[in-house]
């Protein structure tokens, strides 16, 4: 018979290994791609797949040779910030007047804002494509941080939102008995103690805008393509680049990933619309 | 950061409270930029779509832009990728959203069931497929894993001795949901792990003192704690997989034939390739209509829910 102590470190064994071979199973193909990255192409392509290499750093240094990645990486960077900024410019104000001055319409149009996000992008792609095409805004940085800016605005209007509800009224009450206005209010008092919340709205709406990958196929083609668009590129078969196709890929992925594994907590309070904290 | 954003907010005359601001509620001005914004990109395009929809409109001849009423729709309905289309979207929402679901509930399940050696890096490798690109999965999985000659799979069946298999040439749609599970079920496991996290544990205890074991712990406290996260991981998962696109367009350009085409890669396909414009907003309209049903019930069923906790 096993004693109680006994069992529980059995048990947590099983558990343990058990959770790890999921573990690593599911991220295998992270794993693979970051080793193929350090590959030549001969090596990545060889049968059976090497585990053991000689590593280079070829693929990294050359980076830029095939394509012109820092570009492409700068449209990217470029268009998430915009956008985040603007979109929290836009949800803050919203945010702050339902979560503190509730009317009755507050719910019904919280609940609206969820549903436009039921709209497929692929319902508006043609009058969207038209309407960039006449405005000149085909490729064009202006037109993904728009659309950007709206398709995540929901989002960043509920998880605001949520963080803005978690805070005591009679904080932001107590300013206003002392004469400050509604913006003194918000900039003040409301923003310093959400600092936390509002940082890590920014941080998931960045990640989506890294990531969106319908718009910027769509309307993009050079000038203002983001790296979405540039590893798509690599899928014409037009020469086995799977070394580089890696390199260029991990460092995509490398500052959405690291940024996702800080904040998974607090990710999921704007994920799940505050329904999960 | 936020107050020199206040600022610019606050400096524009239309935004500076004059007269006694206690009196006038914030609300409406504050939340109509959002609102406004929101109406607009929904009404604009919308109404561009069912505009469009109506009438002949090919970028290929223009100038004959003739009201033809619903013909559009006719045409979009019979052609040959629109069964297939519409099958395989339902296929691929009801697949991905059963396997991330189902081994989201397990895999979350296992990881709180104890303390075990390195939980926090297990928790960090089980969710980091969500945070990857779609393209960058599409062709990771494409040519490091799927690949006939030099892909891993391809390695695996040599080493048993079978022909390896060309996946996303004969099991297309099948592959595809592959690729789209292994993005959506950290998703689900995100969220069920928080939600699980603040069960009560000395509800568990209690059971576990009156003699439940571990599997009637699960099913009469565990999974009843999760119907809501479950609910919201469906809803959402929903939303996105309705308009999967870049993982179609990045492997399979939707074929062989229509085998991996969805009604996205469809509408892409008749918009951008053939330059049909009508027909592609009929397109584009029937997907939203789908879309509404699914939301609509997923609201009926959650939507409520969400803002009656707040």
């Amino acid at each position: 018979m096993l004693t109680l102590k006994q069992s529980r470190r059995l048990q947590s064994v099983v558990v343990g290994t058990l959770s790890w071979a999921v573990a690593l199973l599911i991220f295998f193909p992270i794993f693979w791609m970051i080793l193929t990255s350090f590959k030549t192409e001969m090596d990545a392509i060889a049968t059976p797949p090497q585990l053991f290499f000689a590593p280079t750093l070829e693929n990294y240094l050359h980076i830029n040779e095939r394509s012109d990645y820092f570009s492409f990486a700068w449209n990217s960077v470029l268009i998430s910030f915009s956008a985040t900024v603007l979109s929290m410019l836009i949800a803050v104000p919203a945010a702050y007047s339902m979560a503190f001055h509730e009317s009755r319409h507050t719910k019904r149009t919280l609940l609206w804002m969820l549903s436009t996000k039921m709209l497929p992008p692929v319902g508006v792609l043609m009058p969207i494509y038209l309407l960039c095409k006449s405005m000149g805004l085909l490729d064009s940085r202006i037109a993904l941080i728009v659309i950007y800016t709206l398709i995540n605005l929901p989002i960043v209007v509920w998880m605001v939102y949520t963080y803005f509800k978690d805070i005591p009224v009679d904080i932001l009450e107590a300013a206003r008995l002392d004469g400050a206005t509604t913006f003194q209010e918000i900039g003040r008092v409301l923003l310093p103690i959400a600092r936390g919340g509002l940082a890590s709205t920014m941080l998931l709406s960045l990640i989506l805008c890294w990531n969106e990958a319908f718009w910027s196929l769509n309307l993009t083609s050079s000038a203002a393509a983001p790296l979405t668009a540039l590893v798509a590129s690599y899928s014409s078969p037009e020469g086995l680049f799977w070394a580089k196709l890696s390199a260029v890929s991990t460092l995509a992925c490398a500052p959405i990933l690291i940024f996702g594994w800080i904040s998974q907590k607090q990710l999921v309070r704007g994920l799940s619309f505050g329904a999960v904290k | 950061m936020n107050s020199s954003a206040l600022d610019t907010v606050a400096g524009t005359p239309a935004a500076a409270p004059r007269a006694k601001p206690r009196t006038l509620k914030p609300g409406w001005f504050l939340v109509s930029p959002s609102v406004a914004l929101l109406l607009l990109w929904m009404i604009v395009p919308l109404g561009m779509t069912v505009y469009f929809s109506l009438i002949r409109y090919n970028l290929l001849s223009p100038g004959e832009n003739e009201f033809v009423g619903l013909e559009n729709f006719e045409f979009f309905v019979t052609d040959p990728g629109f069964m297939p289309g519409a099958l395989h979207t339902l296929t691929l929402v009801g697949s991905v959203l059963a396997i991330s679901v189902i081994f989201g509930v397990l895999i979350s399940a296992l990881l709180e069931a104890c303390e075990f050696w390195g939980r926090g890096i297990v928790r960090v490798l089980l969710i980091s497929p969500f945070f990857i690109m779609p393209t960058v999965s599409a062709l990771l999985w494409k040519n490091l894993i799927f690949h006939p000659v030099s892909g891993i799979l391809a390695a695996i069946w040599r080493f048993f001795g079978a022909q390896p298999v060309d996946w996303l040439a004969h099991h297309p749609l099948m592959s595809i949901i592959f690729i789209v599970s292994w993005q959506w079920l950290p998703f689900a496991i995100l969220i069920l792990m928080t939600a699980m996290q603040s069960l009560d544990q000395d509800q568990k205890e209690a059971a576990r003192l009156d003699g439940a074991g571990p599997i009637a712990i699960f099913w009469h406290l565990t999974l009843p704690h999760l119907a809501r996260p479950i609910a919201v991981v469906v809803m959402i998962e929903t939303i996105f997989l309705l308009s999967v696109f870049a993982e179609i367009f990045t492997t399979t350009s939707g074929g062989p034939g229509y085998e991996s085409t969805n009604l996205a890669y469809l509408i892409y396909n008749q918009a951008l390739l053939q330059f049909d414009v009508g027909m592609a907003s009929a397109g584009g309209l029937i997907a939203v209509l789908i879309a509404n049903i699914a939301a609509i019930i997923l609201v009926r069923m959650i939507g409520k829910n969400l803002t009656d906790q707040q």
